[in-house]
């Protein structure tokens, strides 16, 4: 019973930093930067597109690091990590493939298009659909967290794959819409946009650690109880 | 015994039993005449217009038709705890996800082989006018997706859904090659030469070359368990 706690103070300076992060971005966004010049209110949505791009984009590196590092070191927390990663990463791209059209349908007066960006993150957000599909098909905790990680690994050495393919297959057509924010000249932003910018990226890393938190802790707890029924049944 | 012969041998095995069995190749077979003749009722007989979206209808069978024999591959080795007696074989692990692979190429193989001849018969298309590059993209395409269905496969095979579990696990997996692999075929059938494909057929080659090699990495685990 004893560790089952955990440490409470910790939690709660990071959910207050989270919150903190999180209402400073909200004002900066709606607040602080400016209406874009042509797109007007439509644009502010892309702070938290981008933010959950990145946030989606981080949380499925950590799937294949974590899953490495299980196959590795054997140790059951690289598995809840890699686990919950994978989870919180489908969260983030499915807002991303949700507010990308709320965006386009305006701007690009349709919803969706296959260029690199859409077409690579709704691949991304399949494949590790499926990586959840494993997990959930698999009884024993052994042989999930081992076909995991061996899953983890293999979507995010496919995902450059599928980029590169989409994009010779888009320059062959000569098409594609996405802008492309940040470039080797910088970011295309204006100056009072910025802050607003990179400060929902800040935002919405906090976001992500503080869920991880949150989840590994939920996971570590569901171990521990399954390990007391487990000892008190026999 | 070097890798080779036991690869050779474990090959054999399988080919055996497949030939006793029928069981692969005749679900992969009947379902794609089947595509054929369905693909032959829902378009239009318009030469011009299916020559568009040929290439499209011949990776999807091609696809399916591998996702069906493919669900059969490891599954088959779960009765009577066959994969155990294989698991037993003094030889690395490996050796048998290298058999397998082949194995699968081969009835593969016998679908392209039957079916493609009578997607253009049924399509009323004159054959390609590049065929060995024609078929150059299907024999590098077919070996990118066999490679990683194979793993994928055996992965999937374990798990308490596998026949629902390997289309899923596969189809966003060999995006890449059903993009490559449509396209370079589309340019095929317009007449283009190498140099216009160059490019998809780069990315078929990387493909099975990076699904050839990580899965021989990886294979040990799927089998530990």
């Amino acid at each position: 019973m004893k560790q089952i706690q955990g440490k409470k103070g910790q939690v709660g300076a990071l959910a207050w930093l989270t919150f903190a992060a999180i209402t400073i971005a909200l004002f900066l966004v709606f607040i602080y930067a400016p209406l874009e010049a042509t797109m007007r209110e439509v644009q502010k949505i892309f702070y938290f597109h981008v933010a959950s791009a990145w946030l989606g984009m981080l949380a499925f590196f950590v799937v294949f690091v974590c899953s490495i590092l299980y196959l590795i070191k054997r140790e059951t927390k690289w598995d809840i990590y890699a686990y919950t990663s994978a989870e919180i990463g489908v969260i983030f791209t499915s807002i991303v493939l949700v507010t990308g059209p709320i965006w386009a349908r305006p701007i690009w007066n349709t919803w969706w298009t296959w260029d690199i960006r859409l077409t690579t993150t709704l691949i991304m957000w399949f494949l590790y659909l499926a990586y959840g599909r494993i997990r959930a098909s698999l009884g024993e905790e052994g042989k999930r967290a081992v076909y995991g990680a061996v899953f983890g690994i293999i979507a995010f050495i496919d995902v450059p794959i599928v980029f590169f393919s989409i994009r010779v297959w888009q320059d062959y057509q000569k098409t594609g819409l996405h802008p492309i924010v940040i470039n080797s000249q910088g970011t295309g932003l204006a100056p009072d946009m910025k802050p607003a910018f990179f400060f929902s990226l800040f935002a919405f890393t906090i976001l992500y650690a503080y869920l991880m938190q949150r989840s590994v802790k939920i996971e570590t707890m569901k171990a521990e109880i399954k390990a007391i029924k487990d000892n008190v049944l026999g | 015994m070097n890798f080779a012969r036991k690869v050779q041998i474990l090959l054999w095995k399988e080919v055996k039993s497949e030939l006793r069995a029928k069981e692969m190749i005749s679900a992969m077979l009947v379902f794609s005449l089947l595509v054929v003749a369905v693909f032959g009722f829902a378009l239009p007989s318009d030469r011009e217009l299916v020559k568009q979206v040929f290439p499209g209808i011949l990776w999807v069978t091609l696809t399916f038709a591998g996702i069906l024999g493919l669900n059969r591959s490891f599954v088959s080795e779960k009765q009577n705890d066959c994969i155990y007696g294989l698991m037993l074989c003094p030889m690395d692990r490996a050796a048998i996800y290298c058999a397998k692979t082949i194995m699968n190429l081969l009835l593969m193989l016998i679908v392209e082989l039957i079916t493609i001849p009578l997607f253009f018969v049924m399509f009323n298309l004159t054959a390609p006018p590049n065929l060995s590059l024609f078929l150059l993209v299907l024999a590098v395409g077919t070996f990118g997706f066999m490679s990683v269905g194979t793993f994928l496969s055996a992965l999937a095979a374990n798990t308490r859904s596998s026949e629902v579990l390997l289309p899923i696990l596969m189809i966003p997996m060999i995006v890449p090659i059903l993009i490559s692999a449509v396209q370079a075929d589309k340019i095929i059938l317009a007449g283009g030469g190498f140099l216009e494909l160059k490019i998809f057929f780069n990315l078929l080659i990387v493909f099975a070359v990076v699904f050839t090699v990580v899965p021989l990495l990886l294979f040990d685990y799927l089998l530990e368990v």
